[in-house]
């Protein structure tokens, strides 16, 4: 065992690969959050007027919740109180607005995303993504526009769709995550600064995957994007999101919300691969991940499907969920979480039955190492009228290692007796046996360990885009091959 | 000549001294099988010749092919050209028995510095094996042991040696918990493989395996030494009177 | 409850006077075990609604009916209605009528060398030592009050032995016969098998009636299945609708020993079914496999109690459950994993059809886990036939009780597949095909609750 702990602790000591810091001059709001803040950003961001009203609403909201101390505490996980005075609310990179080629982009910013292997040029672009980049908190470029709105797709940065494309953002916002939703969803809904919107009209097929590159880079400073993507009937999209930030021996805070509606045979694919800086090995710094995410299945015979890897932050807290509201309407939920070192997470999903014959299906793989805490919670919920609902939940944990925790709390209601329910559970231990096996049959030991990984998260990768997928099973490699022995 | 040579062999485990001075030549060609009671340190001289790391070797060395088999790592033996065919063998959710078979031939060839093999050369050579242990083709996209019955493990672990073709193969109690007709499958599996220059470590429990797999010798190992080595007629003696008659008897390989 | 009172003085006036007759009186041991077996019954009576493990079955039929023991005095069923019982290519048939060997209607055919099979009643009287070491060993008279019954009025059943390396080619069928009687009757069979090393064996337990009336059967089997040995059972209830049956098969598996266990209930009013493998030995493999069909009120309840006792064991529980009309089935998976018995491997699945919005099924998993390195997983689901499958299956030209079936067969093949190709699967097979057909009715029947239950 001696040469296998041995190479697992080289493979641990690895650093986080994503930690670099970009030198470019910032531009940011005072500390600290009040109304004035509020109407701060707004003002940057040139907004019209029902939106700085909606943020403000959303505000006091936030701030009587936050007077109440209704920070939510269910969640199993542990840090000290953030104190929401002592946040930078906004920060974008100076440069000057309205970028008229990809060129023009701050030279730093464009080494950063070469560095994070983001093809953002479009000569770079042979892959066919599309990519909204978001530096902090504002949107830096949207390649491939031209080609998305040929096909009458928008795809934009918040900003952008809020100033051209306001009746969509003015129908759609809040409409899944209201701001009275949850307490980060309302301090979300006063302060983003930005994030990715998409809307996909009537009966198109958008014709490459989607994609957001989000990179906390500032110190101290809270990233609050919002995305909205919006397949309306008959549409469908694919929409990938990537996440890293530098080394900080601070938390920082990451609270951002994601609504997706898709309407009468429309379908949603919204995959994450989520890469937050972690933390050190002893658990200093790193990110607070607090997200909202909930997709609509307004329509009929509508799809929403969550696919998501975690392996960063210090804390995630975060429920991918559907609503499934149209009849026949299909919501998924595919998760790898990965906690080691000193990293807790708290995810699961929803499921939502309301409309006849709606389907879910959760799987969900749990990964603990080191001192990680691992957490599944989910909920399904089957209303009275739901007929014929459905739900397949699989829930696995493995760990590695004897310091490590895997919590699983499933949560059923079920209000109508012709629903049917399968629920899988289990838990199992990377150990020696495993590893010798294959190592007896001449592999060695890290690429037994990613072998063994790999085959335990296989459900969930082959939901990935394929370069997501090669991308998401590197990460955990690296990531995981932490503490075994 | 020999492909094992096992000289004065000490091992612990957990503190406790399992094996206490194991001698035992194997030459190629040969089949050697392995017998003792319940805890007599069968299982752990199998796995330290695989070089299982948390098995300490306190005394003793251990040629395979002339090399120094206790300086190895488990997969440096098993590049080398040893099998291990395990008591209880281990599952791999989510991991192909196809993919996981191509992952151990090419990790031996790339060791041996051949070229890997594509899954169109590999595929043909694996389906012909697998006829010749009557394994259905359903198990290729199968998890490696995932949800198999105790007979199609141990069928799967003598499918993997016949696709790793070793220099020396060692059976860990293959035979226990098959029902007749699966140990005959085995047994042939096996006798289909043996060649002049290949050898065959066979560890068992129960006599009946020998009435198959015919070996040249057979030891006897009880509490951590071989009290006793002879030719096929011992392993019947032992069926008739136990391994009492023969455990004080002072003997050696 | 006076009825229930008066029920237990009448079991005591029943032991008093079956002690001094039973074959085997004169030993001691066996003499001890019955009363101990009785004295434990006494102190607890019959299980209620508020003992965890029968939580979801009212005994009530049982326990307030004042049955006797059917020892005599009654007309064997003629051999012409026994003969086509006979399971094709099986070794042997034992027939039992109210547990009692029925000699002239059984075939013992010729058995290979090494394989003893007999009736316990008369292996206590010619070669008690062949029995005494194993009898009553295994089974738990103070965890189950009908074991600790059926300890106490054992007498006869099948004893079945095989020697060391022996491999018996044919299953050896039990038949076990409600016999029609004028009042409320009890039976208590009792079987001993012992497998010895390295044997294999496969045993088919079937249990049916010869005509109505109310009849009790409290069955208990002990199989003891040596190193390294391979054993299927089947256990196949098939009595009538007034049939009571209780019935617990105590495995107790040796190092490396894989054993198949296979339950089919289609008949009988009120059935319990225990199945209770203790893993001893490192290494050994158990499957435990099962399929229940209700109908009408036909209650079906399934107790499973796995233990894990050594390292290193896999058991693999499969349980599918079909209920119509107003039938109540229950599924308790019990597993424990002792604190010795590492890299255990438990799988519990239990699915359930509901046929009918009166058909109920209460599925209850329960893990209990004392080692740190095991694998244990389990999943229950309820559902009903899918009516997407049914469509499709009905817009291809197939009527739709056809559909049904066809989808009803399909559940049911699941647990046909984890059963060796043989004699034994092949009259599974036709019996579950014929009792399919029953549940979802005849093509003039569109409700699916019809036609449940009748068994000949």
């Amino acid at each position: 065992m001696s040469s296998n702990t041995d190479t697992i602790r080289e493979l641990a000591q690895q650093e986080y690969k994503w930690g670099f810091v970009t030198n470019i001059e910032q531009e940011s709001a005072p500390r600290g959050l009040n109304e004035d803040i509020i109407r701060f950003i707004s003002a940057k961001k040139d907004e019209p007027e029902f939106m700085l009203e909606w943020r403000l609403r959303a505000y006091r909201h936030w701030a009587s919740l936050e007077k109440a101390q209704a920070e939510p505490k269910w969640a199993n996980v542990h840090y000290d109180p953030i104190d929401y005075q002592d946040i930078i609310y906004y920060s974008a990179p100076k440069q000057k607005p309205n970028l008229k080629s990809l060129d023009e982009i701050d030279p730093e910013i464009r080494r950063t995303y070469e560095k994070l292997g983001i093809p953002l040029a479009e000569q770079k672009m042979l892959a066919g993504v599309a990519v909204d980049a978001v530096f902090d908190s504002v949107s830096v470029a949207t390649t491939f526009k031209a080609k998305l709105a040929e096909a009458g797709v928008i795809f934009c940065s918040f900003s952008e769709a809020v100033r051209e494309h306001p009746e969509l953002v003015k129908k759609y916002l809040g409409s899944v995550v209201p701001y009275t939703d949850n307490f980060f969803a309302a301090l979300n809904a006063a302060v983003f600064s930005d994030g990715s919107f998409c809307y996909v009209p009537k009966s198109v097929k958008c014709p490459m995957e989607l994609s957001t590159y989000f990179r906390i880079n500032a110190a101290e400073t809270g990233q609050f994007e919002r995305t909205l993507i919006v397949a309306d009937e008959g549409a469908s999209v694919s929409y990938l999101e990537g996440c890293t930030a530098p080394i900080r021996d601070t938390n920082q805070l990451h609270a951002a919300v994601v609504e997706l509606v898709a309407l009468d045979n429309a379908q949603i694919k919204y995959s994450t691969v989520q890469n937050w800086y972690p933390g050190d090995k002893n658990g200093k710094g790193g990110i607070y991940n607090f997200v909202t995410k909930r997709g609509k299945c307004a329509g009929r015979n509508s799809k929403i499907s969550w696919t998501q890897v975690e392996t960063g932050s210090a804390i995630t807290w975060k429920y991918p969920s559907c609503i499934l509201q149209g009849d026949n309407s299909v919501g998924e939920f595919y998760s790898v979480a990965l906690t080691n070192n000193f990293q807790q997470a708290d995810t699961g999903t929803k499921m939502i039955h309301i409309g006849k014959n709606t389907r879910s299906t959760i799987v969900s793989k749990g990964i603990s190492a080191g001192h990680g805490q691992n957490t599944y919670r989910g909920m399904v919920r089957i209303l009275k009228n739901a007929e014929g609902a459905r739900n397949y939940t699989q829930c696995d944990s493995l760990l590695i290692g004897d310091k490590c925790g895997a919590h699983t709390f499933p949560y059923i209601e079920v209000k109508n007796s012709t629903a049917r329910m399968e629920h899988e559970a289990s838990t199992s231990k990377i150990g020696e046996d495993q590893l010798f096996y294959i190592r007896q049959r001449g592999l060695k030991t890290e690429d037994a360990v990613s072998m063994v990984v790999n085959g335990f998260c296989k459900r969930v990768f082959r939901e990935l885009p394929m370069e997501f997928a090669v991308e998401a099973q590197k990460l955990l490699s690296v990531s995981l091959e932490g503490s075994v022995g | 000549m020999s492909v094992l040579e096992i000289k004065n062999l000490h091992v612990r485990v957990d503190g406790n001294e399992i094996l206490k001075g194991v001698n035992l030549r194997l030459d190629a060609g040969q089949v050697h099988s392995i017998m003792g009671p319940n805890g007599s340190g069968k299982s752990t001289l199998a796995q330290v010749l695989a070089r299982r790391e948390s098995y300490d070797v306190t005394q003793g060395e251990v040629l395979f092919d002339g090399k120094d088999l206790l300086a190895m790592k488990p997969e440096d033996a098993a590049c080398e050209g040893l099998f291990l065919a395990f008591q209880y063998p281990v599952e791999i959710p989510g991991v192909s028995n196809a993919y996981f078979l191509r992952s151990a031939v090419n990790a031996v060839r790339k060791y041996r510095g051949q070229d890997e093999m594509d899954a169109m050369d590999f595929l043909p050579k694996l389906r012909e094996k697998m006829k010749l242990l009557e394994m259905d083709e359903k198990f290729l996209n199968r998890s490696v042991n995932e949800a198999f019955s105790g007979g199609e493990k141990k069928r799967n672990e003598i499918l993997q040696m016949a696709v790793l073709e070793p220099k020396l193969a060692i059976l860990d109690e293959t035979d226990s918990g098959l029902d007749i007709d699966a140990l005959k499958v085995v047994a042939n599996g096996v006798n289909a493989m043996r060649s002049p220059d290949r050898a065959f470590l066979v560890v068992t429990h129960y006599q009946r395996l020998l009435n198959y797999i015919v070996p040249d010798r057979v030891h006897v190992l009880v509490n951590g030494r071989i009290v006793r080595s002879g030719g096929p007629e011992l392993a019947l003696q032992l069926e008739e009177s136990g391994y009492a008659s023969v455990g004080s008897a002072a003997g050696a390989a | 409850m006076a009825s229930a009172i008066q029920s237990l003085e009448s079991y005591a006036e029943g032991f008093a006077g079956f002690e001094k007759e039973a074959a085997g009186r004169e030993l001691p041991w066996l003499r001890s075990l019955r009363q101990s077996g009785f004295a434990r019954f006494s102190e607890v009576g019959f299980p209620t609604l508020h003992d965890e493990d029968w939580r979801f079955t009212n005994l009530a039929p049982i326990a307030q009916t004042q049955f006797r023991l059917a020892r005599n005095g009654h007309a064997l069923p003629p051999a012409t209605r026994i003969a086509p019982l006979f399971l094709p290519g099986a070794a042997c048939m034992l027939v039992f009528v109210d547990g009692r060997f029925a000699r002239g209607l059984s075939s013992l055919g010729a058995l290979p060398r090494g394989v003893t099979v007999a009736s316990l009643a008369s292996e206590l009287t010619k070669n008690p030592a062949a029995v005494e070491p194993h009898l009553g060993r295994y089974l738990n008279i103070q965890r189950d009050p009908f074991c600790a019954l059926n300890t106490a009025f054992m007498e006869d059943g099948a004893f079945i032995h095989i020697a060391k390396d022996v491999a018996v080619e044919g299953p050896i069928q039990l038949l076990f016969i409600s016999a029609a009687h004028d009042f409320p009757a009890v039976s208590y069979p009792r079987n001993l098998i012992v497998v010895e090393e390295s044997a294999q064996a496969t045993i088919v337990e079937e249990y049916v009636s010869s005509s109505g009336g109310k009849a009790f059967c409290n069955t208990a089997t002990e199989l003891v299945a040596g190193d390294n040995s391979v054993v299927s059972h089947y256990m196949i209830e098939r009595e009538d609708a007034e049939a009571l049956n209780v019935s617990t098969l105590r495995i107790q598996q040796g190092r490396s020993a894989d054993i198949a266990s296979h339950s089919v209930l289609i008949g009988g009013a009120l059935v319990r079914n225990n199945v209770h493998p203790a893993l001893t030995g490192e290494g050994g493999e158990c499957l435990i496999n099962g399929l229940f069909v209700g109908g009408d009120r036909q209650h079906l309840d399934n107790y499973m109690l796995v233990e894990h006792a050594s390292p290193h064991c896999g058991s693999r529980q499969f349980y599918n459950g079909i209920l119509a009309g107003h039938a109540h089935g229950v599924f308790h998976g019990r597993i424990i994993v002792h604190k010795d018995a590492q890299k255990t491997d438990a799988k519990q699945t239990n699915r359930n059809l509901l046929l009918s919005d009166t058909a109920q099924i209460d599925t209850k998993p329960q893990l209990e886990i004392y080692a740190d390195d095991v694998k244990c997983t389990h999943g229950a689901t309820i559902g009903q036939i899918e009516e997407n499958a049914l469509f499709y299956l009905r817009s291809r030209g197939i009527d739709e009780v056809s559909a049904r079936q066809l989808l009803l067969m399909a559940f049911a093949n699941e647990c046909l597949d984890r059963m060796k190709e043989g004699p034994a699967r092949a009259h599974v097979e036709s019996l579950i095909h014929e009792y399919v057909a029953g549940v979802t009715g005849s093509p003039s029947s569109h409700a699916p609750e019809a036609a449940v239950g009748e068994v000949k």
